[in-house]
């Protein structure tokens, strides 16, 4: 398939090549944390029709179908895209792929690696052979990200690291992990930061969970000590890693606001699933509430249209990407309540008959606090985009 | 479809169409209006007319410019950020829609006298006080070849000054819409005093003649014409309450980078920035769905019902907060007869009832999602 086929053809042959190679047992459109494939060196496939459906997906180039072929994507263009997502959600497809190499590592990488660091790196996140976290936050920094203490010291040929993060989601299962590292302790707290790859196998890495209140724990501890990053492990320049940190946390709001893994549901238009769940109710003001998320969930569907159609228009969002990260999570808290509402009694059990209802829900009260918390968001939309005094 | 990005030409007709209405239709002006006893100024309606306004819908064979609705649209917008006065919505969107359905001498003709500002329409569709065209009771009896109409409609917007009024009645096997001319004998318009100052009026109907010329489209089939032309008008009343929550929002922003208290400005304040941060967001997603519902009505109109109640429920949603926000922030003042945003509250408050309110497009939005 290629980038210059029609739009027609292309969605003709995307169509014979899914009813072809997408497997039964991958066409639920199951997005709950059994369903989504992580891939990394340490992942255990949950049936063979995961693993088929990522390796025909992966030599596609359609677990990141933008990406440009030669670092393992398909090369589509955004009305290719639509289609893509478009025949997917019509056959009610898996992701065949979730990472954060695919939705926050990749875009930086692709905008600021070398030519060589693309070479190396992103093949191995498409065909979901290396898993990646993000190693942002400290105990002290927060939503005051620049803030971070974690400190690299220059030893010629490498960094010597040494310091904590926290909430590195999934740090126990990752095999990378994305850092950033304040590597110049004069400069303005901005300035003295670059951006590190770290191998989690490097002596001196070590994680530990953190339990949450969904009885899951997806979030960990990280320490750093002495662990020695050898010079080409930096992405961007020395001490210019904020650029780095800023773009990715876009591409990581945009995420969060379109219901991406991470979110249960993600994939998956938002109203579907409020659809699903309100399947022949009849209480008034539950179907009132479920009619006001529905309304805000397609405009707000619609906003992500629009924004990555003007991207590429050449119009990029910046920071109004803020609101996105704003919008959609405080939807989906609010998505999530309506839907334990709807469920009763039912909802109240772990592992019940609705599945873990309760646990998705108890995970999306950290929409609004993850990724910048919906206060920092509407801070940086008042200062930033409304021009409004600091 | 076009993307959801406006085209070089639609930004150009939303650039050039501000710079008019800042010089000829600023919010000040409504006041004059207002303060006058007018609802309609016909020098500023023909000014548009030849600016092409008038006819955006209409084909070019008949004189109008037909940018589409997606541009019907962006001017409606710009004319809801001054809350400009005009029969634009009614007889540039919703009259033209339904004359464009009917591909007849008589709509052709009628449809080039909307283009050269010669003709003025109310749609006449409400008789209780809520939106529902298809409960409408007023009756047309046969009458030899012609109809006589008998009944009231009630909050007929332009209906005071309109030269022609669409009527909707109930015949023996359904409704039909008739073009009938506003001074026909047994029309009664009283006009009805609007909180927004705009014209509306109540009408009666008594014993009213019309022929079957009168009829647009085919006896009992009123929705085949009618449907297509109030989507349209839904879409273009939408992107005006954008336009004017996105109007009140400037005001209430430049209200609070000036005002001091406590001895400095209080856009300083978190809590002030957050709530305007905050509208501001529910201003931008809205947009979003304003722009998706031109361009279902123009790519696909038989599809385009679920996006065009989307974009009015979001706007009747945006627009109420925008203008309640601008009174909040602004403090007494915003209360005040002498401030203009007084004037953004009373006519979102018309917008929001006028042609469905938020739950009737609510309803609309969940049934064609199904549920």
């Amino acid at each position: 398939m290629t980038a210059e086929s029609t739009p027609d053809a292309f969605r003709e042959e995307l169509r014979a090549w899914l009813e072809e190679n997408c497997p039964q047992e991958m066409r639920d459109g199951k997005m709950t944390e059994e369903g989504i494939c992580w891939g990394g060196k340490n992942w255990q496939f949950t049936s063979q029709a995961q693993k088929q459906w990522l390796d025909r997906c992966a030599a596609k180039g359609y677990t990141v179908p933008t990406w440009p072929k030669d670092y393992g994507g398909a090369g589509l263009n955004r009305a290719q895209e639509k289609i893509f997502h478009q025949e997917m959600g019509r056959i009610n497809a898996r992701k065949p792929l979730q990472s954060f190499g695919i939705w926050m590592l990749g875009p930086a990488l692709l905008h600021f690696g070398s030519h060589e660091q693309k070479l190396h790196y992103l093949p191995p996140i498409a065909r979901g052979e290396v898993r990646w976290c993000q190693g942002y936050s400290e105990p002290g920094a927060g939503s005051d990200l620049a803030n971070v203490q974690t400190k690299g010291e220059d030893k010629g040929d490498h960094w010597l690291v040494n310091g904590q993060k926290i909430w590195t989601s999934y740090a126990d299962k990752a095999d990378w992990i994305f850092a950033l590292v304040r590597t110049d302790r004069e400069a303005p707290k901005h300035k003295g930061i670059s951006f590190l790859l770290i191998d989690m196998e490097d002596p001196g890495v070590e994680t530990r969970p953190i339990k949450m209140i969904s009885g899951i724990s997806p979030f960990c501890e990280t320490f750093f000590t002495d662990v020695k990053v050898p010079k080409d492990q930096i992405v961007g320049e020395e001490n210019r890693g904020w650029d780095v940190a800023k773009y990715l946390l876009t591409h990581e709001r945009e995420m969060i606001s379109g219901g991406g893994a991470g979110l249960s549901g993600g994939g998956r238009a938002l109203g579907a699933v409020i659809k699903d769940t309100m399947e022949g109710l009849t209480d008034a003001t539950l179907r009132a509430d479920a009619m006001r998320c529905e309304v805000d969930s397609l405009a707000i569907g619609l906003t992500l249209e629009r924004y990555k159609d003007q991207a590429e228009a050449g119009q990029g969002a910046g920071d109004a990407s803020a609101m996105l990260k704003y919008m959609g999570t405080e939807l989906n808290k609010r998505r999530h309540e309506l839907m334990m509402t709807a469920g009763g009694s039912d909802a109240l059990e772990w592992d019940g008959p609705l599945g873990n209802r309760a646990g998705d829900w108890l995970r999306t009260k950290a929409n609004s606090i993850e990724g910048g918390t919906s206060e920092v968001m509407l801070s940086i939309v008042s200062r930033r985009v409304l021009g409004l005094p600091g | 479809m076009e993307k959801l990005v406006l085209t070089e030409e639609e930004t150009m007709l939303s650039d050039m169409a501000r710079g008019y209405l800042d010089g000829a239709a600023p919010v000040a002006k409504l006041r004059r209006m207002r303060d006058a006893g007018e609802t309609h100024d016909a020098a500023l309606w023909k000014e548009m007319a030849d600016m092409g306004w008038a006819g955006v819908l209409v084909p070019e064979a008949q004189g109008g410019s037909d940018m589409g609705y997606a541009a019907a649209n962006l001017l409606a917008r710009e004319m809801g950020k001054t809350l400009a006065v005009s029969p634009y919505i009614s007889t540039a969107v919703i009259a033209a829609t339904a004359l464009r359905q009917v591909a007849d001498a008589r709509a052709e003709a009628a449809l080039a006298r909307i283009a050269a500002g010669e003709a003025t329409y109310a749609l006449a569709v409400d008789e209780g006080i809520k939106f529902d065209p298809e409960a409408a009771q007023m009756t047309a009896r046969a009458d030899g070849n012609g109809f006589r109409l008998d009944g009231k409609k009630q909050f007929v917007v332009d209906g005071a000054m309109a030269d022609r009024l669409l009527v909707l009645a109930r015949t023996d096997n359904g409704l039909t819409l008739f073009d009938i001319p506003a001074d026909r004998a047994g029309v009664t318009r009283d006009r009805s005093n609007m909180i927004d100052a705009r014209d509306a009026a109540r009408i009666t109907f008594d014993n009213v003649e019309a022929t079957g010329e009168d009829v647009l489209g085919q006896v009992d089939q009123a929705m085949t014409v009618l449907k297509p032309a109030l989507m349209a008008g839904q879409g273009a009343l939408a992107a005006e309450m954008t336009g004017l929550a996105a109007g009140a929002f400037d005001m209430t922003v430049g209200y609070i980078k000036e005002r001091k208290q406590f001895g400095i400005e209080i856009a300083r304040f978190q809590a002030l920035q957050h709530r305007a941060a905050h509208l501001w967001c529910e201003i931008e997603v809205t947009a979003s769905a304003i722009l998706n519902a031109g361009r279902m009505m123009d790519a696909d109109p038989d599809s385009a019902a679920l996006a065009v109640s989307l974009a009015k429920a979001r706007a009747t949603q945006t627009a109420t907060l925008a203008v309640q926000e601008g009174v909040q922030m602004h403090g007494g003042i915003g209360m005040t007869d002498a401030y203009d945003m007084g004037f953004y509250m009373k006519r979102a408050r018309v917008g929001a009832e006028w042609l469905g309110d938020y739950s009737y497009h609510a309803e609309q939005v969940a049934a064609a999602r199904g549920f």
